[in-house]
């Protein structure tokens, strides 16, 4: 007994050395939302180089504490750090893949698609103002539809999410009311509706649940067949969500003049941007202290970059204009130093 | 290098116990306790350090739940506990609708499980075939087996929904409007609500409570009920005047920690219980509990307000589950012997 005891020890004692010994893997954690095309990324990266990527989806503050902490090679967020955040921890962050936010309902009827809304009616759902369906509000958008008397049932994510994050922010940036009663942050204090756990908690009450709306990611609107509703975006146009509508959003926006990278893809210009888009985003120290390991990292994302474009939109994100991307490259090499001062990673 | 010698050459507990029951037979006044050599003074002290370590680890987590929430305490005092708004925007922190929710649910599941635990209990003692027995013994621990994860997904894709179609909304158009029945069922017909969670709650704590039950009523002496049921009494009489009586302390100690467990249960709650941190104002009105505000939130708590409410919403968690404990103990009392 005891003898098997002190053998499993032994075991799980190598077993620990052992994966020490791989000091070439790289660690990450983070947020959930792109957990799945993280993990496909370090898979293909592994089988051509041997470096594994280790990410845990632990949500996008845990992220943010894990690399406050340096216990991890690199953070991530779905909700970028404002530059005043970033310097005081010395971080430095980049956009690493996009997806965007689509309000979803479930309405007798009406089909996906047919049902115009925008973003200040869309607040005032939210707010709990607009009660009814039929409200003169909704119907003035949507002349040729007949919309049922149905009372509104708002739902919404239970958990601290990013989602939420992206949601809540353009409902602000959208309606004067929601910025000052309820503004834009992971978890508010709604004013109305029910709360679900996660996309699958959404879209559970918004399936059973006869007037109701909700909001989940385009992934997941997408592959569960959500019954969607067209949005206005800024140039007046309703459109639909589709990878085309959230490339268009990205192309829109000028990275070069959000310092720290700060850009939320909220209501971007152009004809055929979806105004709910959003990217999410890598943290690195801008002084790494170990250089080895801070080009790995960039290694790992300038493969993703070049590489990793098939298999995101496999899993409906969204990849980032090639222009998006070059300045990110130029951005690595101006910003992320070793002690010594040099540029850790010069992509080839 | 070992202490005074007073045992056998071989000490093998065999003869260890031939020794006693020798010394017994003997009759000497005083049962001397063998020493043990080396092995005895170390499993003396291991057991010890499993004992304080508990200990300690009980008052690292009331010290750092108490150093972590602070910042919150500190900032609403009192407040925290009597208002309901939860603002992480603003960073107003009251948490009155997660702890009047937690206590609602908890005590609504055990109304729910206790009746049918004591059934469970009473037919397994008293009437259940011997065949039968086992099966639904099995089945009872079985029940307490089940990761809570997955009553809560079977209580938001299965129960939710029937709840809401069969329950719900044949209530809510039965009910004649302003009485007191529609203003307790009023809601959003979707069956996520305060009752669900508590019926999700009920089954989870029904084994705990049944089992214990059962072993408390198997506990009585047979000469206890042989003797009621000499004196003509009937089943029914010699179970609720007899049997409970007797096993009365104890049961409600069992029901204490079902109460406890009700409580503390986390995502199976989350899942149906529509989160909302307003006081619920009816039964069908979605409301929250603390572990479930814990569960959602802590992840994505990036502002040190918001981390520090939650930890001393953590905190007033384990003074609940404490104060629930502790009471059960005080009606356990001191161990009977039976």
């Amino acid at each position: 007994m005891l003898k098997s005891i002190a053998l499993a020890a032994t075991a799980t004692l190598a077993l620990g050395l052992a994966a020490q010994a791989q000091a070439a893997d790289i660690s990450g954690a983070g947020a959930t939302f792109p957990a799945p095309v993280y993990a496909k990324w370090a898979e293909l990266y592994r089988a051509q180089t041997g470096i594994g990527m280790n990410y845990q989806a632990i949500g996008s503050g845990g992220g943010i504490k894990q690399i406050e902490a340096k216990t991890v090679d690199f953070g991530a967020s779905d909700k970028p750090l404002k530059p005043a955040d970033l310097n005081a921890n010395g971080l430095f962050q980049f956009p690493m893949v996009m997806g965007g936010v689509v309000p979803v309902m479930n309405l007798p009827g009406v089909a996906e698609g047919q049902v115009k809304l925008t973003g200040a009616v869309l607040a005032s759902i939210y707010l709990g103002e607009i009660k009814v369906w039929s409200d003169p509000r909704i119907q003035a958008l949507n002349p040729g539809v007949k919309l049922p008397t149905l009372p509104v049932t708002v739902v919404h994510r239970s958990d601290g999410s990013g989602t939420s994050f992206i949601f809540t922010t353009y409902l602000a940036h959208k309606s004067a009311a929601w910025a000052t009663r309820v503004g834009g942050s992971d978890s508010v204090q709604w004013p109305t509706g029910l709360g679900g756990k996660g996309n699958d908690g959404v879209a559970a009450f918004v399936k059973q649940t006869i007037g109701s709306i909700g909001y989940v990611e385009y992934a997941y609107a997408k592959q569960n067949h959500l019954t969607y509703a067209l949005l206005q975006n800024q140039a007046g146009a309703f459109v639909a969500p589709t990878a085309a509508a959230f490339a268009a959003a990205a192309i829109g926006a000028d990275w070069t003049k959000a310092p720290g990278n700060y850009l939320l893809l909220l209501d971007q210009p152009g004809a055929h941007s979806w105004p709910i888009t959003a990217a999410t985003f890598i943290l690195l120290y801008k002084t790494q202290a170990n250089p080895a390991a801070g080009k790995a990292v960039l290694s790992f994302f300038d493969w993703d970059y070049k590489n990793g474009d098939a298999a995101a939109e496999q899993l409906d994100y969204v990849p980032l204009p090639p222009a998006v991307k070059a300045l990110m490259r130029k951005e690595w090499v101006a910003e992320i130093k070793g002690a010594d001062g040099k540029p850790v990673y010069v992509s080839k | 290098m070992f202490g005074p010698y007073t045992g056998p050459a071989c000490f093998t507990p065999k003869a260890a116990m031939t020794l006693a029951i020798e010394q017994t037979k003997t009759a000497e006044p005083q049962a001397r306790k063998p020493r043990g050599g080396v092995l005895d003074p170390i499993f003396e002290g291991l057991c010890f350090i499993s004992a304080t370590t508990l200990l300690a680890a009980l008052v690292g987590v009331i010290g750092s739940l108490l150093v972590g929430g602070w910042p919150a305490l500190h900032k609403f005092g009192f407040s925290f506990l009597t208002v309901s708004e939860w603002n992480p925007v603003t960073e107003v922190f009251g948490a009155a609708g997660p702890i009047v929710g937690t206590i609602i649910t908890s005590i609504l599941a055990l109304v729910l499980a206790l009746p049918v635990a004591f059934g469970v209990a009473v037919f397994l003692v008293e009437f259940c075939p011997p065949l039968l027995r086992r099966p639904i013994g099995v089945a009872v621990e079985l029940l307490a087996g089940i990761p809570s994860i997955v009553y809560g997904m079977w209580g938001l894709f299965v129960l939710a929904p029937w709840f809401a179609l069969h329950i719900q909304l044949p209530l809510m158009v039965a009910a004649p409007p302003g009485s007191l029945l529609a203003n307790l069922i009023q809601g959003v017909p979707n069956g996520a609500n305060i009752l669900t969670a508590s019926i999700i709650l009920a089954i989870m704590v029904l084994p705990f409570i049944a089992a214990v039950l059962r072993d408390l009523l198997m506990t009585i002496p047979p000469a206890v009920r042989e003797s009621a049921y000499g004196l003509g009494a009937t089943t029914v009489e010699v179970i609720l005047s007899v049997s409970l009586p007797y096993v009365r302390r104890s049961a409600i100690g069992a029901v204490m920690l079902g109460l406890g467990r009700a409580l503390g249960e986390t995502m199976a709650v989350t899942f149906i219980i529509g989160n909302s941190h307003d006081f619920p104002k009816s039964l069908f009105d979605s409301g929250s509990t603390i572990a479930s505000t814990i569960a959602n939130e802590f992840n994505e708590a990036t502002g040190a307000m918001h981390t520090s409410a939650l930890i001393a919403l953590g905190l007033v968690l384990f003074l609940i589950t404490f104060t629930v404990l502790a009471a059960a103990r005080a009606l356990l009392g001191p161990a009977k012997t039976v």
